[in-house]
């Protein structure tokens, strides 16, 4: 685990950059994550699924699956691929601050 | 006299409902299962009839073998639980009423999940191994196939054991060897995983022997659609892999009666407390086996370690204590890798799995994450065991917490 100074405030992040603490989370800490994530600007359409993945793990505690977010927010698998290229569970749940999905066993 | 339903009786189900036949005081409870099929299956067994390492016999008896008077047995799928009136409704019209129900109807492949799946090249150049009808259609195929590129797809986790897509590429893969056709066929295995299993050591590991193996893992690679006639898969990312041979586990989803009834998630598995199995929602139905939510794996061992703790809990709580959270998640599996070898896996919710040795530390004879023969007998054996002492519900001496004894950090 090593402390990260993104968009001007020092978090915690573990060895994959991913935040350890949900609670240290800002909308201003996204845009720079989603940044990196190769997403230059953040959309509406963006923030609806940041959003519901933010209310999903604050009932479970966990980055919800991809499943969970096409099921929870009606967007498409395929669309959700093109608001968050290559893996879009992975890539939300970095961007809203929350632990990297579980793989299931 | 108090009502006890079981809904599925197939490992999970079993095993618990001999286990309180043991126990229980059968004149206070009444206790009844239920299930359409009158068959049950050694489903570990499936793996091996592609190959023609087992044959259908091998893999099934009659349920009635394994659940006899004062158990009741009704064969007949279920219509819809009512967990407010305490009804169970049948497809055959009975209704039953309980005071405590267990959910243990598993999880099953729907391929007709994935556009192009189950269509017209669905038992011709698209495959499964995952019922006793789709191994022995493959088994056919195999037998006849010349060579070419054989992939192995999962679609989605979770699945019904996590290990077997791995073993059955290293059995394909000894398979072809005998054969004399390994140098016409190329293997590869797609997955929705970062590399080739969930857990950092054990993927590192079992990465290593497929690469030894001469097979390629596509990783991350989540399906969106089979084009049969192209013979392609397509990513969501827009990756497409050919194939003369596709070998898929299809989605994996819990019994639909459970959507219907309002008491599952996305995929019908019914979310549970994952310490004590007893539903988040309702206090007397408790979910054993693969239908629940519990972060888990799917397979047998797990069904049977739950259970050895489940019946004593249960018991307590039913005079009126409270559930111990007792269940760790513990899960061991055999996993074949070819050529007369296996090895083993020994993990539980929180710890993953490590090499070492099992059952007793520092001598096994199983080793844990290391290939040896003794693991690949261990689970020919082990089908011995399932049909004579596990499924009757007696006692088999393995601790049913995970012990760190044994392991190695590396």
């Amino acid at each position: 685990m090593v402390a990260k100074t993104i968009a001007g405030k020092t978090v915690e992040v573990n060895e994959d950059g991913f935040m350890t603490n949900p609670n240290e989370w800002t909308e201003e800490i996204a845009v720079e994550i989603a940044k990196e994530e190769g997403i230059p600007e953040l959309t509406a359409e963006h923030w609806k699924i940041i959003n519901f993945c933010r209310q999903a793990a604050g009932t479970s505690g966990k980055a919800p699956t991809l499943r969970q977010i096409t099921t929870g927010t009606g967007v498409s698998t395929k669309d959700l691929f093109a608001l968050f290229p290559k893996g879009p569970a992975k890539k939300v749940a970095r961007i809203a601050g929350l632990g990297k999905p579980e793989g299931c066993v | 006299m108090k009502k006890l339903v079981i809904l599925g009786a197939g490992t999970a189900g079993t095993i618990v409902a001999n286990r309180f036949k043991r126990v229980m005081d059968l004149d206070e409870w009444q206790i009844t299962l239920v299930d359409p099929d009158p068959i049950h299956y050694y489903q570990p067994g499936f793996l091996f009839i592609p190959f023609g390492m087992y044959t259908k016999n091998d893999v099934i008896k009659p349920k009635r073998d394994y659940i006899s008077a004062p158990l009741t047995l009704i064969q007949s799928a279920v219509e819809e639980v009512d967990p407010v009136q305490r009804l169970v409704r049948l497809a055959n019209k009975q209704t039953l009423s309980y005071d405590y129900l267990i959910i243990a109807t598993g999880t099953d492949i729907h391929p007709e999940e994935t556009p192009g799946m189950a269509e017209h090249e669905w038992g011709k150049s698209i495959h499964s191994f995952y019922t006793l009808q789709t191994s022995l259609t493959l088994n056919q195929m195999l037998h006849n196939w010349e060579g070419g590129r054989l992939v192995v797809n999962v679609v989605e986790n979770p699945i019904k054991c996590p290990v077997a897509p791995l073993e059955f590429i290293m059995l394909a893969d000894w398979h072809f060897h005998k054969h004399g056709k390994r140098d016409r066929v190329e293997i590869i295995y797609a997955t929705p995983l970062p590399g080739a299993f969930t857990k950092p050591v054990a993927s590192r590991l079992l990465g290593e022997l497929l690469e030894r193996k001469n097979i390629h893992v596509e990783p991350e690679f989540m399906i969106e659609r089979v084009e049969p006639d192209a013979k392609k898969i397509v990513s969501y990312d827009e990756r497409e892999i050919e194939y003369d041979l596709l070998v898929t586990v299809p989605l994996n989803k819990g019994a639909e009666f459970i959507a219907r009834s309002g008491l599952g998630n996305e995929l019908n598995y019914v979310p549970v407390d994952q310490y004590t199995l007893k539903a988040q929602a309702y206090d007397n139905i408790f979910v054993l086996g693969d239908a629940s939510d519990a972060p888990a794996s799917k397979a047998g061992a797990t069904a049977h370690f739950a259970i050895d703790l489940f019946t004593e809990n249960f018991l307590r709580y039913v005079e009126g204590h409270e559930l111990k959270p007792y269940f760790d998640g513990h899960a061991n599996c055999f996993i074949e890798t070819g050529f007369g070898k296996g090895l083993m896996i020994d993990f539980n919710y929180h710890q993953e799995p490590l090499p070492g040795r099992y059952p007793l530390p520092g001598i096994g004879p199983l080793t844990l994450l290391e290939e040896s023969e003794f693991n690949h007998w261990g689970k020919l054996m082990f089908r011995w065991m399932y049909w004579h002492i596990l499924l009757k519900g007696m006692e088999v001496p393995l601790p049913s917490e995970m012990s760190m004894s044994g392991k190695r950090m590396v």
